[in-house]
C-alpha cells in the first residue's frame, strides 16, 4: 500500500517531468545549496522520513535526481567524514573511486573507513525502484524504458494512468507500448473493468493473474465471468509452457545422463567390465575445468573451451592408467574389476580431498552461456543447459562417427560382437581394450567439463552419476549408442516430469523400480544386440 | 575362472562333521570364554582386563562377521555380488530400534507415553500403522527377519525370474540400497530421517547402558553368528549348496539338468537376507543408533571387500575379513582417518588383483603344504 | 514336519525308482514333433520352415554343414531359444514352446553340449549326483541325502564313462575327451526320455568313439536318440537314420546311403568334404 502512495506523489512529479522535458533548455540548475539539503534530508535515521525525503528529491526537478536515487537504490551514495556527500563508482575492490554527488566531479579513491552510507530498507527499495521507473519511461535510451515498462506491471495506479496513457501513444518501440498497455489493462482488470480482462486474455504474466484472480471474486457477475474465463484459458496455457519447461529440464537432465552414460556405454560393450571410477573420471574432467580457469583468470570462456580437449586427455590418460594397472589382470572377472575399480574411485576422491580440498570449488559460467532465452513471461530456458545439451549431441555425433567410419570403431563393434572371433580374425583385442577404454574415459572427461558448468564441483561428483548411468545404460541396451542416447534423455524427462508430482527421492525411486520391471519384459534393453553372439 | 577346493564329502550333510566348522567353533567360543574371563574376572587395574568399551567393540565386529558370512553365502556360492546387503542390515537394525524406541515409553525428552521424540517434533498425532506392534518384543523380533525377507523376496522374485545377474544385479541392488537411503532420509517416512532412532535404554527390561547387558550382547551376537554359520554350512554342504556352486559356475547348464535356477537363488538370497536383518538387529542395541547412513552404498560394498579379503566362498574367511577390516578401521580411523579411504581404495585393488582367494586361501595354501598326500580317495 | 519328511522322501523314492515315468505320452508314434519351425535373428533365418519327427526309440544323425541350424535346432527343443513361428511337441501331450529349460529338462529331455560345460568346481561324482533324476525342487534338494542306491547307481555310470578313478577330483581338471564323457555320464544319470547329443566325439580318441558308438546304440530303443556329429565316420557306424539340414530346414532324409547318393546333399555338403565322408 505504501508504494501505491508513494507512486501518487511520484505522478505529481510527472507532471512537472513532462513540462521540464518540453522546456529543458530555460531551466537553471537548481543551486546547490538547496540540492545539498534534498540529499541531507535522506541522511535521517526513520525510514518514513526518509521515504518523503526521496519524494521530496524527485519532486525537486533535479536533473542529477535519478542518478541520486539509482545510487542510493545500490548502496552507493554515500556520505563522507567531511558531510560532503559521495557518490562510489565502484564498490567491487579495496578502495572506492568516488565522485561528489552535487558536482559529479572525481574524488579519486577513498577508503570505506572514511564513508558512511545511506541506508534503507525493502519497502524503500520498492519506493525507489518504482520512482527511477517512472523517470526512465522519458529516457531516450529504450532498453531502458524497456526495463521500467516491465516494472510498472501492476504497479500502476489511477494517478499514473492518464500519463501512461500519453506515454502509449507517443512511444515508438513496440515492446514498450504492449508493457505500458498491459500495465493499464492489469489496473484496470483490478479496477474491476471489462475492457481490462479482454486486454489480459492471453497474458502469461503473473501479475495479470493476480489482477485476473482478483477481478473474478469481484463485483459485477459478467466481468467476473469473463475474468473466470481468461484466467482458464491462463491456467491453460501456462500449463502447456510448464509442460515445455518440464521437457527442456528433462533434457537436459537427460543429455548429462548420457554424456555421463555413453562413455560407460562403450567400455561395458566392449570389455564387458563396469568401471565403477567412470564418475570419478568426470570429476577429473570437472576439475580440469577449474583447473584451467585459476591458470587463466579473467577468461572462463577461453578456458573452458580449453578444458574440452583438457578434460578428454586427463580422463583418458587416467582411464589408461586405470586399465593396464588392474583391469587387464582380472580378464574375465567382471565382478572383481568392478570392485577393484570401486577402490580406484575411492582413492581418487580421497586424492581430490587431500589434495586440493574437500570443499567445492567455483567454476564461472562464461558471459555467453549465462542468461536464459525469454520465450515469454511464464517460459525462458537457461542458456547454459542449451549449451550442454547441444555439446552432448555433438559428443554423441563424433562419437557414432567414430564407431561408424574409422577403423577403431570396426574393431570396437567386432570386439563387442564376439571377442574371440575378432582376435582371431587378427584384430589386437587388448589394444582395442587400451583405445576404447581411453576414449569411453576421455567422454567422462567431457561429460565432467559439461557438468562443471550446472553443478557444484566437488570429490562427490562423480559417484551420484554412476547408478544412474548404469541404469541409462542397462535401459538402452548393451552395445548400442542409439539406446543410451534415447535411455538417457527419456530417463531425463521422466525424471522430471515425475518429480514435482512425486518429490526428488520418490522420482529417483520410481525410476529404479520402473527400470527393475522394465528389464522383467526386455532383458537386453531397448534396443537389444540380436544373434547368437548375443546368446552366449 | 573361479576354482575352489572340491567341496568336502558330500554325503556328510551334517555341517559339524567338517573340520574346518569344528576349528572354526571352536575358536569363536574360546574367543568369546577368553573375552567374558578377561572382562569380569581381570580387575580392571590388570593390563590383561578387557574394558567394557572394548567388548562392545568385539560385538560390534561380531554382528559384522554375520553380515558377511551372510554375504559369503550369496557371493561365494551363488555367484551373486550383492552390493545391497547393507540394507537387509539396516532394515533388520530398524526393526529392532523401532523395539527399543517403543520400549522408551513416556520417558523421551517430550515424555509422550506413546510417540516417540521424533514424532512429537514432527507434530504427528499417532503413531503410522508400520509402528504398530513393535511393543511387543516377539514381533518386533520377528519383523527382525521378515522385513528383509520380504524385501529380498520381492527384489529377488523380480531381478532372477528375468535373470538379471552378474554386473547387472550387482548395480541394481546398489540402486536398491541407494534409492532406501534416500527414502529412509526423508523425515515424512517415519523413521527419524536424518538421525534415524536413537536414546535407547532398555532391551528386554535390561538396561542397555550397563556393562552386564553390554556383555550379554557381545555373548549373543557370538552365539548369533555361532548359529547362522552353521545354517550356511548347512546349506552349502547340502546338495542345494552343491545345486548353487553348479549356477554360479555354469547356470545355463544348471537348468538344463532341470533345476529352477532361480527359485535356488531366491530361496538362498532370502535366507542370506533374513541373516543380515539379524545381524543388523544384533548391532543396533550396541551402538546405540540406527540411521540411514547404513544403507550408504559405500557401507554395502565395503561388506563385499571383508568378504574378498578374508575369502570367498569358506564361510569362515568372511568372519576373519570382517574382523580384520574393521579392526584396521578403527585403527586407521583412530590414528589418520584421510588415510582409510585411502588404505580402503588400495585393499579393493590389491585383494582382487594379487588375492583373488583371501586369507583362507593363504591359510589352505599352507595347510597343503604341510600334508601334501591327504586326497579324496583316502578319506573316502 | 516329520510327517512332512516322510511324505516328502517317499515321494522322491518313488521318482528315483521310476525316473522313465515320465508323463510323456507317445502312443501316437512320435516322441518329438517339429512343425514349420522358423527362427530369425535380425531376418536372417537361423531355422527356415523345419520338419522333423523322431520316433519313439528311434537313433537319429543329424549332419549338416556349418550355419545349417544344428545348434539353433536343439536351443529350440530344450527351452533355451523361442522360435519365431512353428510348433515343438514333445510326445502328443507337451507343447514345449510354453515351458521353460527346468521343465523341459525334468519332462525327460536331456541335452550334452558342443561345449562341454560340466561344475568344474565340483567333483566328478558330485556333477553325476547334480544331475541325476530326482526331485529338483527346494526342500528336497535341500534335505536330500546320500543313499546306498543314489551311491550304487552313480557308480555304475561312473564305471559307463570310465571315470571312476577321478570320482572325487574337481572336474575342471579333466581333459577335454573326460568332459565329453562326464557330461554324457550326467545325461545318462538324467534317464531322459529324448537324449540331445551335440557333437560327442569331438576330442576322443578311436577306443573311446566306438564306445560312445557302442553306447549311444545301445540306449536306442529304450530311449530316443538324436545325434549332431560332424565325424561321418562316426555317424556311418552308428546311423540308422539321417536327417541332412542346409540353411535352416531338412535337404534329405533317410539311411546313410540314401543320403549320400541324393544328388542335392552331395552338391552342398558331402561334395565339399568328400575325403571327410569316406
Amino acid at each position: 500500500m505504501r508504494r501505491f502512495l508513494s507512486l501518487g506523489f511520484v505522478c505529481c512529479l510527472l507532471l512537472s517531468l513532462s513540462l521540464t522535458a518540453q522546456a529543458q533548455t530555460n531551466v537553471t540548475p537548481p543551486d546547490d545549496k538547496s540540492a545539498y539539503a534534498l540529499l541531507e534530508a535522506l541522511d535521517v535515521d526513520s525510514y518514513r522520513d526518509k521515504g518523503e525525503a526521496i519524494t521530496a528529491v524527485l519532486q525537486s526537478d533535479d536533473e542529477r535526481a535519478r542518478d541520486w536515487l539509482q545510487a542510493l537504490l545500490d548502496g552507493r551514495l554515500q556520505r563522507s567524514d567531511d558531510g560532503r556527500f559521495i557518490v562510489v563508482l565502484d564498490n567491487s575492490g579495496r578502495n572506492w573511486p568516488v565522485a561528489d554527488a552535487l558536482t559529479g566531479e572525481p574524488l579519486g579513491e577513498m577508503s570505506r573507513r572514511e564513508l558512511d552510507r545511506i541506508g534503507i530498507n525493502n519497502a524503500l527499495r520498492n519506493q525507489l525502484r518504482s520512482a527511477i521507473a517512472v523517470v526512465d519511461l522519458y529516457s531516450p535510451n529504450v532498453e531502458r524504458r524497456r526495463t521500467s515498462a516491465n516494472r510498472l506491471l501492476g504497479e500502476v495506479d489511477g494517478e499514473l494512468l492518464a500519463p501512461i496513457n500519453e506515454l502509449i501513444l507517443e512511444e515508438d518501440d513496440g515492446q514498450v507500448r504492449n508493457r505500458l498497455s498491459q500495465a493499464v489493462a492489469i489496473y484496470r482488470t483490478e479496477q474491476g473493468e471489462m475492457e481490462g480482462v479482454e486486454a489480459l486474455t492471453g497474458s502469461l504474466h503473473p501479475r495479470a493473474r493476480v489482477a485476473l484472480s482478483r477481478a473474478a471474486h469481484g463485483d459485477d457477475p459478467v466481468v467476473a465471468d469473463a475474468a473466470r474465463n481468461a484466467l482458464a484459458s491462463v491456467e491453460q496455457n501456462l500449463k502447456i509452457n510448464r509442460g515445455v519447461e518440464t521437457l527442456y529440464f528433462g533434457l537436459s537432465l537427460g543429455s548429462v545422463l548420457v554424456l555421463a552414460a555413453i562413455g560407460l556405454a562403450i567400455t561395458f560393450g566392449v570389455m564387458g567390465v563396469i568401471n565403477m571410477a567412470h564418475g570419478e573420471l568426470m570429476m577429473l574432467g570437472a576439475y580440469t575445468t577449474w583447473m584451467m580457469q585459476q591458470l587463466l583468470p579473467g577468461q572462463p570462456g577461453l578456458a573452458l573451451v580449453l578444458s574440452i580437449p583438457a578434460g578428454f586427455l586427463v580422463a583418458a590418460l587416467v582411464g589408461v592408467a586405470i586399465e593396464r594397472s588392474v583391469i587387464q589382470f582380472l580378464k574375465g572377472r567382471p565382478l572383481e574389476t568392478l570392485l577393484a575399480t570401486f577402490g580406484i574411485s575411492l582413492i581418487l576422491q580421497q586424492l581430490v580431498r587431500t589434495g586440493i580440498s574437500p570443499l567445492n570449488r567455483t567454476v564461472i559460467t562464461p558471459e555467453w552461456m549465462s542468461g536464459s532465452l525469454v520465450i515469454n513471461d511464464a517460459l525462458s530456458l537457461t542458456i547454459n543447459r542449451m549449451v550442454v545439451l547441444a555439446f552432448a549431441l555433438v559428443v554423441f555425433a563424433g562419437l557414432m562417427l567414430i564407431m561408424r567410419r574409422t577403423r577403431l570403431g570396426l574393431e570396437v563393434r567386432a570386439v563387442t560382437q564376439n571377442r574371440a572371433m575378432a582376435r582371431s580374425m587378427g584384430i589386437r583385442a587388448t589394444r582395442v581394450d587400451i583405445m576404447t577404454f581411453a576414449l569411453g574415459s576421455g567422454v567422462a572427461g567431457l561429460a565432467g567439463v559439461a557438468l562443471s558448468q550446472l553443478t557444484n564441483v566437488g570429490p562427490n561428483l562423480g559417484q551420484n552419476y554412476i547408478i544412474d548411468s548404469f541404469m541409462v545404460v542397462v535401459f538402452g541396451g548393451v552395445g548400442n549408442l542409439w539406446g543410451t542416447l534415447v535411455a538417457g534423455l527419456s530417463l531425463g524427462v521422466i525424471n522430471q516430469v515425475l518429480e514435482p508430482w512425486a518429490g526428488a527421492v520418490l522420482a529417483k525411486i520410481i525410476v529404479l523400480v520402473f527400470i527393475i520391471l522394465f528389464i522383467q519384459k526386455r532383458p537386453r534393453g531397448l534396443f537389444p544386440q540380436k544373434g547368437r553372439a548375443a546368446e552366449g | 575362472m573361479m576354482t575352489q577346493p572340491p567341496s568336502s564329502q558330500f554325503w556328510l550333510t551334517c555341517p559339524f562333521g567338517e573340520r574346518a566348522t569344528q576349528v572354526f567353533l571352536g575358536v569363536l567360543f574360546a574367543a568369546l570364554l577368553i573375552v567374558t574371563v578377561l572382562h569380569v574376572a581381570v580387575p580392571q587395574g590388570s593390563p590383561l582386563h578387557v574394558n567394557a568399551y572394548t567388548v562392545n567393540l568385539f560385538g560390534k565386529y561380531l554382528s559384522y562377521a554375520l553380515l558377511a558370512v551372510a554375504v559369503d553365502l550369496v557371493w561365494g556360492y551363488l555367484g551373486i555380488l550383492s552390493l545391497g546387503h547393507g540394507a537387509f542390515f539396516a532394515i533388520g537394525g530398524y526393526a529392532m530400534g523401532m523395539y527399543l524406541m517403543r520400549q522408551i515409553g513416556d520417558r523421551g525428552t517430550y515424555g509422550h507415553p506413546v510417540l516417540p521424540d521424533f514424532m512429537v517434533f514432527l507434530n504427528w498425532d499417532s503413531l503410522p500403522w508400520y509402528w504398530q506392534g513393535f511393543d511387543m518384543a516377539w514381533f518386533a523380533f520377528a519383523m527382525v527377519l521378515l522385513a528383509p525377507g520380504l524385501l529380498a523376496l520381492v527384489f529377488g522374485f523380480l531381478a532372477f525370474r528375468s535373470r538379471v545377474t552378474g554386473v547387472y544385479l550387482s548395480i541394481i541392488t546398489q540402486a536398491l540400497t541407494f534409492a532406501l537411503m534416500l527414502a529412509f532420509f526423508r523425515n515424512e517416512m517415519g523413521f527419524g530421517g536424518n538421525n534415524g532412532l536413537t536414546d535407547f535404554r532398555e532391551l528386554l527390561g535390561f538396561n542397555l547402558r550397563s556393562n552386564d547387558t553390554r556383555l550379554g550382547l557381545f555373548l549373543a551376537t557370538g552365539v548369533a553368528l555361532a548359529l547362522g554359520y552353521i545354517l550356511c554350512r548347512a546349506i552349502v554342504t547340502s546338495k542345494l549348496g552343491r545345486v548353487c556352486v553348479a549356477t554360479r559356475d555354469a547356470e545355463a547348464r544348471t537348468r538344463f539338468i532341470g533345476y529352477r535356477v532361480e527359485r535356488f537363488q531366491l530361496f538362498v538370497f532370502v535366507v542370506s537376507a533374513m541373516l543380515a536383518g539379524l545381524a543388523g538387529a544384533l548391532y543396533v542395541p550396541q551402538v546405540g543408533i540406527i540411521n540411514p547412513s547404513e544403507f550408504s552404498p559405500l557401507f554395502s560394498i565395503e561388506i563385499v571387500l571383508w568378504v574378498a579379503l578374508g575369502g570367498r566362498a569358506t564361510l569362515y574367511g568372511a568372519v576373519i575379513g570382517a574382523m580384520l577390516v574393521n579392526y584396521a578401521k578403527t585403527v586407521f580411523t583412530g590414528v589418520m582417518p584421510d588415510a582409510w579411504l585411502f588404505a580402503l581404495g588400495a585393499m579393493f585393488v590389491l585383494v582382487t588383483v594379487l588375492l583373488p582367494k583371501g586369507v583362507a586361501g593363504l591359510l589352505q595354501k599352507q595347510r597343503r603344504k604341510k600334508t601334501p598326500t591327504i586326497t579324496k580317495e583316502a578319506t573316502a | 514336519m516329520s510327517l512332512l519328511q516322510s511324505l516328502r522322501t517317499r515321494d522322491r523314492v518313488f521318482e528315483f525308482m521310476a525316473p522313465a515315468a515320465s508323463p510323456v505320452d507317445v502312443r501316437h508314434g512320435p516322441i518329438l514333433y517339429m512343425e514349420d519351425v522358423t527362427v530369425s535373428f535380425d531376418g536372417f533365418k537361423a531355422i527356415n520352415n523345419l520338419n522333423l519327427t523322431i520316433d519313439n526309440g528311434e537313433l537319429r544323425c543329424i549332419i549338416g554343414p556349418n550355419g545349417a541350424g544344428k545348434t539353433t535346432m536343439m536351443d529350440i527343443i530344450t527351452g533355451k531359444t523361442r522360435p519365431t513361428e512353428g510348433s515343438v511337441w514333445f510326445g502328443s501331450r507337451h507343447n514345449l514352446l510354453n515351458m521353460n529349460e527346468p521343465e523341459i529338462a525334468s519332462l525327460g529331455i536331456g541335452r550334452k553340449f558342443q561345449k562341454p560345460t560340466v561344475f568344474e568346481a565340483l567333483s566328478v561324482f558330485e556333477n553325476l549326483e547334480l544331475a541325476m533324476a530326482a526331485d529338483k525342487r527346494i526342500f528336497p534338494t535341500l534335505t536330500a541325502r546320500m543313499t546306498g542306491e543314489i551311491k550304487d547307481r552313480i557308480d555304475e555310470v561312473l564305471e559307463t564313462i570310465g571315470l571312476t578313478t577321478l570320482r572325487f577330483q574337481p572336474a575342471g581338471i579333466l581333459s577335454h575327451g573326460q568332459k565329453q564323457w562326464l557330461e554324457i555320464g550326467m545325461l545318462l544319470m538324467q534317464r531322459p526320455r529324448l537324449l540331445l547329443v551335440d557333437e560327442p566325439v569331438a576330442g576322443m580318441t578311436e577306443q573311446e568313439m566306438e564306445r560312445t558308438a557302442e553306447l549311444l546304440t545301445g540306449l536306442a530303443g529304450k530311449q530316443s536318440v538324436v545325434v549332431v556329429e560332424h565325424d561321418m565316420g562316426f555317424v556311418r557306424s552308428i546311423a540308422r537314420k539321417v536327417t541332412v539340414l542346409h540353411q535352416g530346414s531338412v535337404l534329405a532324409e533317410g539311411s546313410m546311403d540314401q543320403v549320400s547318393n541324393d544328388p542335392n546333399v552331395v552338391e552342398v555338403y558331402l561334395g565339399a568334404d568328400d575325403e571327410e565322408a569316406a
